[in-house]
């Protein structure tokens, strides 16, 4: 098991009232899954994916990562967790402007023990993992919407993380930009990668193989997908369009 | 990540804003600058003072005679000849302190050399008062006591009667008229320059005190063996107002004062005098420095401002930062070396203006400066200091931010 939650509750005070975000979620995701989370916004979604990616903590419950307990860890520790396990991937996408793709996706390496000389190599080879090899030297204004998702996604994986948490990656994309993340993705997930994307458009939930619905704090559904879309085939389905066209011919 | 790195990030960060970094450093540019101006015009004054002491001789005391009383008229100093060739032996023989004690007389007259003449001070001494005044020839010699005995027509020139009289010629050898008196030149004094009240101390010829009596100045009509003035060295190390107290109480008991009556003459103390100047100078350069030193704390506030506005800014920056693995103290560290950047940029400009323009004060306003390499080293720690100090606040303010607010922050 990557991720073992049990019990987990987490509470707000805004002012005088206590906002019950998280009600007791227990939930288990082994090594290599496709995980959806769902839910109407206020459902508790973010406060689960805020906690799964050890930027907070629980008020009550455990969550263990890797076997890790994380409760009752001091900012610091839970810095060297993420630095460690997770790769973040956000739907604004939280690229550094004035600095080039290849600085972006090397940028978790300054923060953890890998050696300086070897960090440039590995970013470069992530940057090649999803595409990129010939935008190293972009800046991000200098990139589509999809080129700018993928460098974070490289971002995400040049720490070879226990797992990625996808908020809303699609969130800022067009259809076949979308698709084109999520096969990405998929392919990713294919070759073991753990990951966890929230999302409140079930098309992109479609995508994953187990859709966890959350609802008032708790988890109402919890269903495996028999058979996930595959982002491929459907972008082969989709019309060609010119602007899309355009985008590959710039690549 | 290391320094370096840190370095590397800070350099970057202040590069997208090039005018607002600029502008922020020049605060700290025009505090360490005007710093180092005002400290260097400071240790100017200070030098020149110390220099002033140096020309002086160092412990000297000056014992001038006294002043007239009749009918209640005061007349000013040296109006009554009231201390002696004796006193001035008896001083150099009975006070241990003293090393040197040589009475002298100083009187103004023509001096004529061919067709050109020069109206200087005359001062009739005795050998001991080279050695009181620290003062040597740079060509020639002083007198011999037979000079003295014999009362022979010799004279020293000071720089300036000589540059007046001769010119670039040498004047050694030469013969002078001091009132129709011919002079042979015998030796030309070492420059000493202006002294602490802006008197040329070279414009002045010297000549034995005997022949001063005789020939030049003449004598008191009261006491042949009257002088105007006593200079007196005290040996180095020992106490100058004892020495003082023990000068006044011997010429009071050879003087036949009586407790009631004033001293009939003034002891100066020249080089204490000199020594509360310098004291005073010294309190100058340090009220210059601390006013300076405001224009780089408002620099540092400046730094302050800019550094909050860029946490501001750069809110979701830090959230992501610290959601790839950024602990608090890798992001303290980060804007922390930001500000110090800014502040040693800023001083380190900040130091060649002040050099600079205490070189530009030195030349147009024609007052001596000298900046101090301590003081330069000082400013630099100081504008680094500014930097950590100012920079801190923010700083630290970055590295509190909540993760998940950061990241949310628009």
């Amino acid at each position: 098991m990557v991720i073992v939650t049990e019990g987990l509750t987490k509470d707000y005070r805004l002012g005088r009232h206590v906002v019950h975000a998280l009600r007791g979620v227990s939930v288990s995701v082994d090594r290599g899954e496709f995980l959806a989370v769902m839910g109407p916004s206020g459902s508790g979604k973010s406060t689960f994916m805020n906690l799964l990616g050890c930027l907070d903590t629980p008020t009550q419950g455990r969550y263990l990562i890797d076997g890790e307990d994380v409760a009752g860890l001091d900012r610091d520790a839970l810095a060297r967790i993420r630095s460690r396990k997770i790769g973040f991937v956000f739907q604004t996408f939280n690229l550094l402007a004035r600095t080039t793709a290849l600085e972006n996706v090397e940028l978790p390496l300054l923060y953890s023990t890998v050696p300086a000389r070897t960090r440039r190599e590995r970013a470069r080879r992530r940057l090649a993992d999803v595409g990129l090899a010939n935008r190293e030297h972009h800046h991000p204004s200098q990139l589509s919407g999809g080129q700018q998702q993928r460098v974070a996604i490289a971002r995400a994986l040049v720490n070879d993380p226990t797992v990625i948490l996808a908020d809303e990656p699609t969130g800022a994309l067009d259809t076949r930009t979308s698709l084109e993340i999520m096969a990405l993705l998929q392919s990713l997930n294919r070759e073991g990668m753990t990951i966890v994307v929230v999302t409140h458009e079930s098309d992109v939930a479609a995508h994953a193989g187990r859709i966890l619905s959350f609802r008032d704090g708790r988890v109402i559904r919890d269903e495996r997908v028999p058979a996930p879309r595959d982002a491929v085939a459907a972008l082969a389905e989709l019309p060609r369009d010119a602007e899309a066209e355009a985008e590959e011919a710039v690549a | 990540m290391n320094p370096l790195q840190s370095a590397r990030v800070a350099l970057r960060a202040l590069r997208v804003n090039k005018l607002r970094s600029a502008l922020t450093m020049l605060g700290i540019i025009i505090g360490v600058g005007a710093v180092i101006a005002m400290v260097g015009v400071g240790a100017g004054a200070q030098a020149r003072v110390a220099e002033q002491i140096q020309s002086l001789g160092s412990n000297l005391i000056i014992v001038l005679s006294g002043s007239t009383t009749a009918g209640g008229i005061r007349g000013g100093q040296g109006t009554r000849l009231t201390i002696t060739e004796e006193d001035a032996a008896a001083i150099g023989r009975e006070i241990a302190a003293v090393h040197a004690s040589a009475p002298s007389m100083r009187g103004t007259a023509q001096i004529v050399y061919g067709n050109l003449n020069w109206a200087t001070g005359i001062q009739g001494v005795t050998p001991e008062y080279f050695e009181a005044r620290e003062w040597t020839t740079v060509a020639g010699r002083v007198f011999t006591p037979e000079d003295l005995a014999g009362a022979t027509k010799v004279a020293l020139l000071g720089q300036t009667t000589a540059q007046n009289l001769f010119g670039d010629a040498d004047p050694l050898g030469q013969i002078v008229r001091i009132k129709k008196v011919p002079f042979t030149v015998i030796g030309l004094l070492d420059r000493k320059g202006q002294n602490s009240w802006g008197q040329d101390q070279d414009d002045v010829a010297v000549i034995p005190l005997t022949t001063a009596k005789k020939k030049v100045l003449g004598v008191s009509q009261a006491n042949a063996r009257s002088v105007g003035a006593i200079s007196i060295k005290i040996r180095a190390g020992e106490d100058m107002v004892e020495a003082e107290a023990q000068i006044r109480e011997l010429l009071r008991q050879r003087h036949r004062l009586q407790p009631y009556q004033d001293d009939d003459f003034t002891v100066r103390n020249l080089s204490e005098i000199l020594q509360a100047q310098e004291e005073s100078s010294k309190v100058m350069t340090y009220l210059l420095a601390a006013i300076a030193s405001v224009s780089l704390l408002v620099g540092g506030i400046g730094i302050m401002n800019i550094m909050l506005v860029s946490v501001t800014e750069r809110t979701r920056e830090i959230g992501l930062r610290m959601a790839v693995g950024a602990r608090g103290r890798d992001i303290l560290l980060q804007f922390l070396v930001e500000a110090v950047t800014l502040s040693l940029i800023g001083g380190v400009i900040g130091i060649a203006l002040g050099l600079g323009s205490s070189r530009a004060i030195s030349e147009f306003a024609e007052w001596r400066t000298q900046v101090p390499a301590a003081s330069v080293a000082m400013a630099f720690g100081f504008a680094a200091g500014v930097g950590v100090f100012f920079g801190f606040y923010p700083a630290r303010k970055a590295a509190r931010l909540d993760p998940i607010e950061a990241l949310r922050y628009e």
